[in-house]
Order: structure tokens, then C-alpha cells, then sequence
């Protein structure tokens, strides 16, 4: 894009901009337009298990219940507590909002259409959802109310505790690819289950970790089972309790542009991404982005799906879950993932 | 811990077959009335929005015997009545305070004439609280409106009274 900026008469510093500016928005808004749109087919997942309708009145089918919700939002009185600390509590959703936006630069929604192709894309993406704890905890500390605090005391533990396995999940994934480039790593499963499959989700070492990471994705987002940091019943609405109007509207995006996120990095890692799923010549006629999508949506489903079906974790079993099955469970397998790959000598496959 | 148990909890059984149920669910028809499209069926002894009703040649019943205020349990039913030019009695004031009322049909009950009943209407919301302080004109509005559905109501219970 940058050299089309160039051929308008820009110098290059000038057109690297409007190209970086340019693409960021290309990449932004369709992503809030999808949050609004998931936010639809979430309820509508859940409404249709609880064999309810969900939302069909504003627009055709519904559609347009998500850009009503907003508008009402919008309209609302953003209050902020006088006893919050006023700074920290207005930056909080801000922080959150900005971070869940900013990993989707090194997303590859094709083998091109790619912002920031670096080669440390799987690092960058686990730094950035590290951070992504901050917004919580801020919001928590700022609204100076005893259940917020406690909301954000949980998500802290709990985020670091999943990531911590999410991390050794990755480790095994960039071991078998040779690479920590989210493009390679996708170009790296093609043909990868009998030589015709595209993906590592056929593969039997690699498939128990797609289960650990899709539970871990679930926790890392704080989705049912283990959404304790809003649990109603105990918290009123977690760390959001004190928020209104844009700002509550700002988390609540965040949070869906998180699940997205996290849909996308299940797709990108262990179901070949932007390739079709079957490595059959025809199927390569279909734009990369279409099947990246419709891997995503189906995620995405998922996520609706488990949230639809299970109760939530007590925090103790969590805890168990994250520091006593899944980290044990996943060192496990980059000790045998490793150990095999040394035996075969097939290491560094995309390298 | 056995190993059937060991098993059963790294396939994550009791969790797939609990997706499995659910995706059932997912396809199955909806329970949902897609309310202001469908309607449930209603009881003729549906108590709801009340009525005064006439004879068919347009007299109005109430005779303003003040048996429904009597024993209106919530005391909204306020009456007042003095002889017409032509000697019969009538009310010159029937109101019931809608916001008041708990719909316990003691009212109908108690009417001899069975003038003042309780419809099959149910969607009489309104903006402010004082449209719901129903005075005489209105409820004889109301009467002409649902008499025909009022009427068949009444035809409809007439056996199991």
C-alpha cells in the first residue's frame, strides 16, 4: 500500500504513514463491526439452546439489536463515582479497549493482507494479552468498591495463571512449525494431517493441546466456565459494577474484541488459518480471508456453545485446573513434542 | 482413582455429552410466543381491563346498587348515584382507579346486572398514572368496545355458574 501512497506524490516517510493509518482502520472498524454482529450471534446462541428466540425485533431478524444497544449506551450518563480515583478509572476501559484492538496488527487475515508480518508475531500477541489483565485491574482499583477490587484480584490470578500454560501451548505449536512468524506458522500446516489436511488439529501430539488452549482461551477471556470475575451471584457484575454508559460499552467491547482475538489465534494455530481446510487445488479459489472467517466463526460458536451448556468454576478448581492439570499437562508435551521432533529430525519444518 | 474414572476425565466425557445435549436443544423448535405477533390463547374468565356494559336497546346496566364498591377489596371503585328524570337510578360518577385495582373479579361477582366486568383486554398500558383513574365514560367506552367479546366470555362460562 505504501507504494500507491508513494505513486500519489508522497514522499516515502509521508506514504509508509497514510498506509499504516490506512490499514489500522482497515483492520479496526471491521473488527468493531464484527463485535457488534458476535455480540448478536452470541445471544442468539444462547437464546436457541434455552429453546428462546433472542433478539428479532430491531431489523430484520434482530440484526440491528447490537448498533441499538450502542445507540442507548451512547445516549447514557457516563457516572463516575465520587469517591473513585477519577484518572485511573476514566483510562481503565480505555486501556482495556486500545489493548484488545492493538494485537490484531500481526493477525494474517490472508497471505498478504497482514499489518505488521514481524516475525515475533506469536510473542507480540502474547505480550499484548498479557497486558490486557491492566484494564481490569485499573478499573477494579479505581472504583475504590469492595467488588470490583475483588473482580480484579481474581482476573489478575487467573489470567496469569492460564497464561502460563497458553505460553508452553505456543512453545509446542512454534516448535513444530520452526517459527514464530503467525504467517509461516500458518504456511507451515499446509498438507499437514496425511499430507491433505491443512492444520495442526489432525496431528496427535498437538491435538491434546488444541483442547488445553481452546479451555485456556476460554479462561484467558474470562468466558463461562470461568467468567468468576463477573460472577453475578457473587460479585454483581465484577470489575464493570461501578461503569456506565460508554465507558461499561468500551469494556464490553474489549472483551468481545478479546474472544475474537482468541477465535483467530484457535483458527491460525491449529486449523491452518487462511487456508481451506482440505489442501485441494480448488478450494484455493476461495479467498484466504473466507475460510479465516468461517474458522473463526466457528470458534466463535463454540465459545457461545460452552457458555450455553456448563455451570461456572468454583475459583478454587480454577486454580486446580490451571496450576495442577494444564501446566503439568502442557510441559508434558513440549518435553514430548521436543523430544520428537529431535527423533524425526523434522524441526525447523518451515525454516 | 480408577481408570475407567482417568478415562472419563481426559476425554472430557461428561463435557461432550453435555455439548451433545445442548446442541440438540439448539435445533429444536422454540418455546418463545413472539409475543406482540402471537398470543397465548386466553380463559373466558380472563380477568382484565373493565367494562360497563348496556342492554342491547343502549341502556346502561349499572344500577348503582354500589354492591361493587362494597366489596371491592382494594377500595377503588368509587360510586355516586341519584334518581334520572325518568325515576330509575343511576350512577352520575363510576370510577375505579386502575392503579388500585388487583383484579380479583370480586366485582363482577357481586353485580346483579352484570354491568361492570372484567374483559379479555390486557394491553391498556399507559404513559402517565392518571390515565389509569378510569372514570364512567370510559368504562362504558370500554363496554361498547369489547361487548362483543365480553358477551361470548359470559355465554362461554354461563354452564359453570
Amino acid at each position: 500500500m505504501t507504494e500507491f501512497f508513494q505513486s500519489l506524490g508522497m514522499t516515502y516517510e509521508w506514504a509508509w504513514f497514510v498506509a499504516t493509518f490506512a490499514g489500522i482502520l482497515l483492520i479496526a472498524l471491521p473488527v468493531m463491526l464484527a463485535v457488534a454482529m458476535v455480540i448478536y450471534v452470541d445471544r442468539k446462541v444462547w437464546a436457541a439452546i434455552n429453546l428462546r428466540r433472542g433478539p428479532n425485533v430491531v431489523g430484520p431478524f434482530g440484526l440491528l439489536q447490537s448498533f441499538a444497544d450502542a445507540l442507548k449506551v451512547m445516549l447514557q450518563e457516563t457516572i463516575i463515582p465520587s469517591a473513585a480515583n477519577k484518572g485511573i478509572f476514566i483510562i481503565a476501559p480505555i486501556v482495556t479497549f486500545t489493548v484488545a484492538l492493538a494485537a490484531w496488527a500481526v493477525i494474517p487475515f490472508s497471505e498478504t493482507a497482514v499489518l505488521a508480518n514481524i516475525n515475533v508475531g506469536l510473542l507480540y500477541i502474547l505480550a499484548i494479552s498479557s497486558l490486557s489483565v491492566y484494564g481490569v485491574v485499573m478499573a477494579g482499583w479505581a472504583s475504590n468498591s469492595k467488588y470490583p477490587f475483588f473482580s480484579a484480584m481474581r482476573a489478575a490470578a487467573q489470567m496469569i495463571s492460564y497464561e502460563v500454560s497458553i505460553g508452553f501451548i505456543l512453545v509446542c505449536v512454534v516448535l513444530w512449525a520452526g517459527t514464530f512468524n503467525l504467517n509461516d506458522i500458518v504456511m507451515a500446516q499446509k498438507g499437514h494431517g496425511f499430507g491433505i489436511i491443512n492444520g495442526y488439529f489432525f496431528n496427535i501430539l498437538l491435538f491434546p493441546m488444541w483442547v488445553v488452549f481452546f479451555i485456556s482461551s476460554l479462561a484467558e477471556t474470562q468466558r463461562v466456565p470461568f467468567d468468576l470475575t463477573e460472577a453475578e451471584s457473587e460479585l454483581v457484575a465484577g470489575y464493570q459494577t461501578e461503569y456506565s454508559s460508554m465507558a461499561f460499552a468500551m469494556f464490553w467491547l474489549g472483551e468481545y474484541a478479546n474472544i475474537l482475538l482468541m477465535c483467530m489465534l484457535n483458527a491460525l494455530l491449529f486449523f491452518g488459518g487462511w487456508l481451506p481446510p482440505i489442501d485441494w487445488a480448488p478450494l484455493y479459489y476461495v479467498p484466504g480471508i473466507v475460510w479465516l472467517l468461517l474458522k473463526a466463526f466457528f470458534f466463535f460458536f463454540m465459545f457461545s456453545w460452552v457458555m450455553a451448556t456448563v455451570p461456572r468454576y468454583r475459583y478454587d478448581q480454577l486454580m486446580r485446573l490451571g496450576w495442577k492439570v494444564f501446566l503439568p499437562m502442557s510441559l508434558i508435551f513440549v518435553v514430548v513434542i521436543s523430544g520428537y521432533l529431535m527423533a524425526t529430525g523434522h524441526y525447523g519444518a518451515a525454516a | 482413582m480408577s481408570v475407567a474414572h482417568l478415562v472419563k476425565s481426559f476425554t472430557l466425557w461428561e463435557f461432550v455429552k453435555a455439548h451433545a445435549l445442548t446442541l440438540k436443544y439448539f435445533f429444536k423448535p422454540k418455546v418463545t410466543i413472539n409475543y406482540p405477533f402471537e398470543k397465548n390463547p386466553i380463559s373466558p374468565r380472563f380477568r382484565g381491563e373493565h367494562a360497563l356494559r348496556r342492554y342491547p336497546n343502549g341502556e346502561e346496566r349499572c344500577i348503582a346498587c354500589k354492591l361493587c364498591e362494597a366489596v371491592c377489596p382494594a377500595q377503588a371503585i368509587t360510586i355516586e348515584s341519584e334518581p334520572r328524570e325518568d325515576g330509575s337510578r343511576r350512577t352520575t360518577r363510576y370510577d375505579i382507579d386502575m392503579t388500585k385495582c388487583i383484579y380479583c373479579g370480586f366485582c363482577q361477582e357481586a353485580c346483579p346486572v352484570d354491568a361492570i366486568v372484567e374483559g379479555p383486554n390486557f394491553e391498556y398500558a399507559t404513559e402517565t398514572r392518571e390515565e389509569l383513574l378510569y372514570d364512567k365514560a370510559k368504562l362504558l367506552a370500554n363496554g361498547d368496545k369489547w361487548e362483543r367479546a365480553i358477551a361470548a366470555n359470559l355465554e362461554a362460562d354461563a354452564p359453570y355458574r
